[in-house]
């Protein structure tokens, strides 16, 4: 698959900042693929985005779309859902829709965006009365207005409760069936896990790592959790194989020799009647890159 | 392009006309003032003849010049004393003879008492012309209108524009249209656009509302009037947009427009007359858009101007106007 968006030694500094915000930052978006930045809140990710997007100009680095600088003709084959945005008041989502289309040469049908994006019932409303799930809806078709070949979704389930998360990733993958390049910014590991088929863990404006989900967990990971409620764990003296971390009230340890990990915790005086072993995901993956959790 | 503009004018004009509030406002408050201010100098008597004079003061009967109480306003020209005249501004209007003319209006009371006065006394014996002129009063609120509703134009034009432009940056509204092929002129225009239309709008019911209650006494054409409104609208929104261009918080904005809307309301002429006024003031008050628009409308209202006798005004107003919207238009930033 071909490279639809390039980006290479990306920098951007805000005036009276010490750090940059991204920090030599460089990646390849591959067509069609959906591509996830992941990290903790303030990482960079949406700066990141936005330069992408071609709403910010970066201080360093640059940005190819097809192979060329972005144009004028980028703003037309991309659409952005933005992390924090307004709308017109007292407009309804038809007449939304429909003043973003006129903006656009060649915008999709109303009825076809309201299908995609299930806004049957909400078209002669008003987004100030809709739901959190809802306005993100009337945000992916006004992203999806002109039809584009690129989608950026920035945080676009942050505050959403559980199931409107579900609903929306459902309306991602369908985005991303019509051929569409989707990228993707969160600070929810099982989002990207769920949607990205290739993620980059962002943190202090650099990528730490990148590849496909799996494959990342694959290459830094070989084994499994174990969790035990902090009450029930005693330090064992002899060595226990892997690393343990305390994660409120859970010790968790993390080893590819289960076997021996338990006879070391048997052998500490450990109860092990509340015991849990999970898979690792992308989470334990950004504890481990960096000592800190995702969500700080 | 024009789609584009369209699409962004006609959402505004809906966002305004669908905020029951603002457009209440909008009309309900320059009918309170107009009304206000109608009743509030309803009876501004004085009981002092006004009594101009054609020529020299001195060739009037001498017992007549030194009655009390009498106001000699001297006129080089018979047309703007006349004039004056038949709108009751005088009471009586004399050219010194022999013979000795004057002229009263029929339809002034004081102008009959300021005639039994000059035959009665000043002029008694002596042979007297008399001429008869008709029209009806114009009253401090024929003078007024034209100034508030220039002033109300003002607050819409920079708050409506210019609080509105700085409320659309700060929430992202326009970071979102900025994301797309939307141009910063087009989306521009079309506030323009909107605005100018709304005002008008609001003018014209406000006006016509008003004339049907209190029957306003305009001497030039309505057509003019209209004119000279909407090139004062288009001035005063472009120095919303100006202000607009770059502020991102509201508190900002709202000092900005403030601090040029509160001198504009005092100091351009609106409550009272900057003849006479000194000249620092009056300087001020001639670099200030609305001065140029209320004295235009005031003279066309009152005097009966036409555009030619109006056109230092106007043209000050459309170079102002080309100034703040290039200024604004070149400095204006999405976020």
């Amino acid at each position: 698959m071909s490279a639809v968006l390039e980006a290479h030694g990306l920098v951007k500094r805000y005036p009276r900042s010490q750090t940059n915000a991204v920090d030599g930052l460089s990646m390849v978006v591959r067509e069609g693929s959906c591509f996830g930045l992941l990290g903790p809140n303030g990482a960079g990710k949406t700066t990141t985005v936005e330069m992408l997007e071609g709403i910010l100009t970066p201080d360093a680095g640059m940005i190819h779309y097809r192979g060329a600088p972005l144009g004028k003709s980028f703003q037309e084959r991309t659409g952005i859902q933005f992390q924090d945005t307004a709308l017109q008041e007292h407009l309804t989502v038809r007449e939304l829709l429909g003043l973003f289309g006129a903006l656009y040469p060649s915008p999709l049908d109303p009825a076809e965006l309201a299908v995609l994006c299930e806004l049957g019932e909400l078209l002669d409303r008003d987004p100030k009365t809709l739901s959190g799930g809802q306005r993100q809806r009337v945000f992916l078709a006004l992203a999806l207005v002109n039809d584009p070949d690129v989608v950026f979704l920035d945080e676009p389930t942050t505050g959403l409760d559980p199931q409107a998360r579900r609903n929306f990733w459902e309306l991602a993958r369908s985005i991303k069936r019509r051929g569409k390049t989707v990228i993707l910014t969160t600070h929810y590991m099982e989002e990207a896990y769920a949607l990205c088929d290739e993620v980059a863990i962002v943190d202090s404006g650099r990528i730490i790592a990148q590849g496909m989900p799996d494959t990342l967990l694959k290459e830094h990971f070989d084994g499994v959790t174990i969790e035990l409620p902090k009450a029930d764990f005693k330090a064992p003296q002899t060595g226990v194989p892997g690393d343990i971390v305390e994660r409120g009230d859970t010790v968790e340890l993390m080893t590819s020799q289960v076997d021996a990990a338990l006879e070391a915790l048997k052998r500490g005086g450990s109860s092990l009647a509340h015991l849990r072993v999970r898979a690792r995901t992308l989470e334990d993956l950004f504890l481990h890159l960096t000592g800190r959790e995702l969500r700080e | 392009m024009m789609r584009r503009i369209w699409a962004v004018f006609i959402a505004r004009n809906k966002e305004f006309m669908r905020d029951r509030g603002a457009l209440g406002w909008n009309l309900m408050f320059p009918f309170f003032v107009v009304f206000g201010m109608a009743f509030a100098f309803s009876d501004k008597g004085e009981d002092i003849f006004k009594v101009g004079v054609v020529g020299e003061v001195s060739g009037l009967p001498a017992r007549f010049a030194a009655t009390k109480y009498l106001n000699f306003v001297p006129f080089e020209s018979l047309d703007v004393a006349e004039g004056k005249l038949r709108h009751h501004q005088l009471d009586i209007l004399l050219r010194p003879g022999p013979p000795l003319e004057y002229w009263v209006n029929e339809s002034a009371p004081k102008g009959y008492l300021a005639e039994r006065l000059l035959l009665g006394g000043g002029a008694a014996g002596l042979s007297v012309i008399r001429r008869e002129v008709s029209g009806r009063p114009i009253r401090y609120v024929d003078w007024l209108v034209s100034g508030l509703l220039s002033m109300n134009m003002m607050f819409s034009a920079l708050f409506g524009v210019g609080y509105v432009l700085v409320r659309y940056r700060k929430t992202g509204v326009l970071k979102r249209l900025k994301a797309t092929p939307l141009r910063a002129a087009e989306f521009l225009a079309a506030q323009v656009m909107s605005r100018l239309v709304l005002s008008m709008g609001v003018f014209t019911v406000v006006y016509h509302g008003a004339d049907f209650f209190l029957h306003f006494e305009r001497l030039g054409s309505l057509f003019d009037l209209y004119l000279i409104f909407l090139l004062g609208s288009a001035c005063l929104v472009s120095l919303g947009l100006l202000v607009a261009a770059r502020v991102t918080s509201e508190e900002l904005a709202g000092g900005l427009l403030n601090m040029l809307s509160w001198p504009m309301m005092f100091l351009s002429g609106v409550w009272f007359s900057l003849e006479g006024a000194p000249r620092p003031l009056r300087l001020l008050a001639d670099a200030m858009p609305l001065t140029h628009l209320i004295d235009a409308a005031r003279a066309v209202m009152t005097e009966g101007a036409t555009l030619a006798q109006v056109s230092a005004h106007l043209w000050t107003l459309g170079a102002m106007t080309a100034v703040f919207l290039a200024v604004g238009a070149w400095t204006f930033r999405w976020e």
